[in-house]
């Protein structure tokens, strides 16, 4: 544990280095610009700038391709706030209050939010790298498929029965999702499913083309329905917003905390960022006073998914250099990245390679502090952006969206796809049909069956495995309580109405 | 339109392209950036390698133009076959192949076959080797096949890389060997096979020996036999004195099955002799390079490097190989 | 979901709206099912097959959808759920965009942008136009340093590009 102090102090010197605190401004920079446009995903930036960084020293290369990775993880709930696009699947549970509160003029105040609670869930998760990594690493070896399929049965069970929309809606939309989830290859089998011969279907239905389109889009053709302009439009913009909003932060220090205890379990957990983000806002819709009024730009809305999916996007960098398996694409060309340097990701990594792991600990800490203060100093410049009309701003989006589905799978056809989902999107919305149970299906449901049926082959068939040991059953008993606790929780208060004497 | 064609000019003359105007020498070379296509995901054995390629062409400034690397791993990699298919003629794409080149369309029926690509070049090939936890008591092959033989049918657990590809191949090939049944849990990707074999997930794995290195190096996992005809020649040390030459082949320890896969390069159909020429150069000019030195040494890789006829050779003889084994396993598509 | 004014002006009614997306999810549920139905629906001796899941998710999606569709014909006959105006307002996007996403394929994707950009700038926004090319043009120009350029990503090309040598 004091090994550990000397050795972070250590890393503070070497990523303190002038040349390297450049190097972060740089990445941090870019990466912002790779998270506002769609079709940049991190993984590009850092496998562009891959070849570029060979002529650095390990150390430094890693802290300028991790700072693009930080930078894109703020740039992505950039668009989230202000066009309803979603660049990264963790951002999604960003719009759901984050774009109603640019609509209502406070896109400042929700992009401050958002970046601090970024900037608070990454540091956090630092702190705990450093605290406990080696322990980190042997719990994260305890998931094995059974594990995994508890997590996402958590993620689900917590998230929905939240919407106001009738069950039967819900139901289908999210089905919708767990359809879209299955189209192409089965992996367990290796049989293609739902394709019907089409070439175009090999890949399935990506996450990203599905959420450009229905909320995207779909938002578009929502904003032309109701008149040609923007609502932010009137927004006042000044640079005091960010002091503002700092002021009213320090009130959610539940939801925070919470989010960031959330976010570090499942990015340890390797099921990732998303379900930590639609976790963290499902939970905290229901526990916080305010619950009813998410959805509609509550501030503590942006809070909590934000702080949740960067404590386990960084979290999860963890299992990556400990045990060599990439939780993200862009960790798995990173990891690319330390193979050609000669690092090899794994338990030796720590003990052989102490100056570049406590290196890349250390510029975690001052890439986090550079990039909160890089981002912060654009929020008056992308609240800005509200203001240029809408018969500007809207067709550069729909390019921006274009460009996004096309680079997904650098098929021309998913841009038609994105169409589609854009149409669809707007039909659900008039009438009645929530997207956010969809969204998570498509995200979460190939994963979730790939788990279960990896479970189910190891048991050879039996279903028990769910409650084998004491870790899986914990969590799948967390799950059940989430799903049935609307129920307590109304007969609780019905109780409560009814003993007021 | 006027607009148009003045910004285009505009932007021609910013990029500079003058250097990419045609040369009058007689040899090909690329004019554009080449597209590298992965027909796998991203931090895979082969995604990796092209990686790698990648960086390696640009440090050294072996093209003129730029290599890009595009992951197209849908249907098993089909997306990735049927979209060089698809460019006839066009010699600025490229593809690395694994063993789904042949896998995919026998499993799944998608209308390809390695006949509608050019054959390039094999840059090398991957070895198989088949590990255990390290904690498990099995110190050899033979001790770990007799705890098989033991166990009732599909006790132990084979984890592996996709479905019907070339993991769950090597593991019917060796439940045919020693006549039992493994229970077979298809991963997506090495790198997890290779963790949850370390969690106690599964009882064994036949990862490519640099997807499991880094935990072999930190003794969580353990060597038991390689399914080569011969041991491999890397002597470095990796932990105390064994290092990779010191693993036995399978067949010494009395598992008759051996099985390399293809890190190949292929073009799209009709493109010429120079185009192919032009690349057969270049990768032979990569081999040179220390970089790939040690990418070969850290993978453990066959460097086996074969163009021309002598390669074309070699993959239909490995076609009609896989066709054999995925008849006997039961796995070719139904229509 | 806000409340349409009732019998305001003419236009979709929510009850129409309504019934066609349930028909339309029905035929969903009915495709997936026909789908997975191919590919084996059981419960095989190690789990699932490959249709097992799909098969029950598209069944929930076609008893869900004909519940909504029921729940639809009851709805009030007369609630608007966008009046013809509005219709038409969202059309005016739609259908420049629909035109744009198909002429992609043929025409790659920078000339349909310049276009579409000038589009909606000329006929919805009234710019003059050396403004509207500044930005038609711009945008895209923009766009084609920053993806092909700087970070190497080929977006789809036409023979506009092909005879510019881009």
């Amino acid at each position: 544990m004091f090994d550990n102090f000397i050795n972070l102090w250590h890393g503070f010197a070497i990523a303190g280095d002038p040349f390297n605190i450049l190097l972060m401004v740089v990445g941090i920079l870019l990466g912002v610009i790779i998270g506002v446009l769609p079709g940049l995903g991190g993984a590009n930036g850092v496998a562009i700038l891959l070849p570029l960084t060979f002529s650095m020293s390990p150390t430094s290369a890693i802290i300028l391709l991790s700072c693009i990775y930080w930078g894109a993880l703020f740039g992505g709930a950039i668009t989230s706030v202000l066009f309803n696009i979603p660049g990264e699947p963790w951002s999604v549970a960003t719009t759901f209050d984050g774009h109603p509160m640019a609509r209502q003029g406070k896109a400042g105040e929700a992009l401050t939010a958002a970046f601090t609670s970024s900037f608070v869930g990454a540091f956090v998760a630092i702190i705990m790298i450093t605290l406990v990594a080696p322990l980190v690493a042997a719990f994260a070896l305890k998931f094995g498929p059974a594990e995994k399929f508890a997590v996402y049965f958590l993620a689900f069970c917590s998230f929905i029965g939240m919407s106001k929309e009738p069950p039967t809606k819900t139901i289908v939309s999210m089905m919708i999702g767990f359809a879209l989830a299955a189209v192409g290859l089965d992996m367990v089998t290796g049989q293609l499913r739902l394709t019907f011969g089409f070439e175009e279907l090999l890949n399935g239905f990506d996450f990203l083309i599905a959420v450009i389109g229905l909320f995207g889009i779909g938002e578009i053709l929502l904003t032309m329905e109701e008149g040609l302009e923007f609502r932010g439009k009137a927004a006042k913009i000044d640079a005091k917003v960010v002091l503002r909003t700092w002021a009213t932060l320090p009130r959610y220090w539940a939801t925070s905390i919470r989010s960031c205890i959330i976010g570090c379990w499942m990015g340890i957990t390797p099921a990732g960022a998303t379900p930590a983000s639609f976790m963290a806002y499902g939970i905290a819709k229901r526990v916080s006073k305010n619950g009813k009024n998410f959805g509609n730009g509550e501030i503590e809305g942006v809070v909590a998914p934000e702080t949740a999916a960067h404590a386990a996007g960084t979290s999860a960098l963890l299992p990556m250099l400990a045990l060599g398996v990439p939780g993200s694409p862009t960790a798995a060309v990173l990891l690319g990245g330390l193979l050609i340097w000669g690092l090899q990701p794994g338990p030796m990594l720590f003990v052989e390679q102490k100056e570049f792991v406590w290196g890349l600990i250390a510029s975690m800490y001052l890439g986090n502090v550079v990039g909160l203060l890089v981002v912060l100093t654009t929020v008056p410049l992308f609240a800005a952006i509200l203001r240029i009309p809408f018969s500007i701003i809207a067709p550069v989006i729909l390019v921006i969206c274009a460009i996004g589905a096309y680079t997904v799978n650098n098929n021309v056809f998913d841009v038609v796809m994105m169409l589609v989902f854009g149409i669809a999107g707007y039909a659900m919305k008039k009438t009645g049909y929530p997207l956010a149970p969809l969204v998570l299906a498509i995200v979460l449901g190939d994963s979730a069956e790939e788990a279960f049926r990896q479970s189910l082959l190891s048991s050879g068939g039996s279903i028990s495995v769910f409650w084998a040991n004491p870790l899986v059953s914990t969590i799948m008993g967390l799950g059940i309580l989430a799903l049935v606790w609307p129920l307590i929780s109304n007969a609780m208060s019905r109780l409560r109405v009814a003993q007021p004497a | 339109m006027k607009h148009l064609h003045a910004f285009g000019l505009g932007v021609a003359a910013a990029l500079g392209l003058s250097a990419m105007t045609l040369q009058p020498a007689a040899a090909w070379e690329p004019t554009k950036p080449v597209e590298f296509i992965v027909p796998a995901g991203t931090g895979g054995g082969a995604d990796q390698m092209a990686r790698t390629l990648q960086g390696i062409i640009a440090k050294h400034s072996l093209m003129p133009t730029q290599l890009i690397v595009i992951n197209k791993s849908g249907g098993a990699g089909g997306e990735g076959f049927l979209d060089v298919k698809n460019s006839k003629a066009n010699p600025h794409k490229i593809v690395i192949t694994l063993s789904n080149l042949f896998t995919t369309p026998l499993a799944t029926g998608i209308p390809f076959n390695w006949k509608d690509l050019t054959p390039v070049a094999m840059l090398a090939l991957d070895e198989f080797v088949l590990w255990v936890n390290a904690e498990k008591p099995y110190k050899t092959a033979q001790e770990y096949v007799e705890a098989i033989k033991a166990a009732p049918d599909g006790q132990f657990k084979m984890g592996g890389t996709g479905s019907k590809q070339e993991d769950q191949i090597i593991t019917v090939a060796l439940e045919k060997a020693i006549g039992k049944k493994l229970t077979y849990i298809p991963y997506k990707g090495g790198g997890e096979v290779a963790v949850q074999l370390v969690g106690g997930h599964i009882d064994s794995s036949v990862n490519n020996p640099i997807e499991a290195v880094s935990q072999w190096r930190g003794e969580k996992v353990r060597p038991l036999c390689v399914f080569d005809d011969k041991q491999l020649t890397y002597t470095d040390k990796i932990v105390g004195d064994l290092s990779w030459s010191s693993i036995p082949t399978c067949k010494s320890a009395g598992i008759d099955v051996e099985y390399l896969m293809l890190r190949g390069i292929f073009m799209p159909p009709g493109v010429s002799k120079e185009q192919v020429a032009y690349f057969v150069d270049l990768f032979k000019k990569v081999r040179e390079t220390p970089e790939w030195q040690q990418l070969m040494k850290d993978g453990a890789f066959n460097q086996t490097f074969m163009a021309g006829d002598e390669f074309k050779t070699w993959v239909e003889g490995a076609e009609k190989t896989h066709k054999g084994l995925m008849q006997e396993a039961g796995f070719l598509a139904a229509n | 979901m806000q409340e349409a004014p009732h019998g305001a002006a003419a236009g979709v009614k929510q009850r129409s709206a309504e019934i066609g997306v349930g028909l339309f999810t029905l035929l969903l549920g009915a495709i997936v099912i026909y789908g997975s139905s191919k590919v084996g629906i059981g419960w095989g001796s190690d789990g699932p097959e490959a249709g097992f899941f799909p098969f029950y998710v598209g069944l929930f999606i076609a008893v869900c959808s004909l519940i909504n569709l029921f729940s639809a014909l009851r709805e009030d006959p007369d609630a608007i759920c966008s009046e013809w105006s509005q219709i038409r307002q969202v059309l005016k996007v739609l259908i420049p965009t629909a035109i744009y996403c198909l002429l992609v394929e043929p025409l790659g994707i920078y000339v349909p942008s310049i276009i579409l950009i000038a589009v909606f700038m000329k006929w919805l926004g009234h710019y003059r136009w050396p403004i509207t090319a500044a930005i038609a043009i711009g945008v895209p120009a923009a766009f084609y340093f920053v993806f092909e350029k700087w970070f190497l990503i080929p977006l789809p090309k036409g023979p506009v590009e092909a005879l510019l040598g881009l």
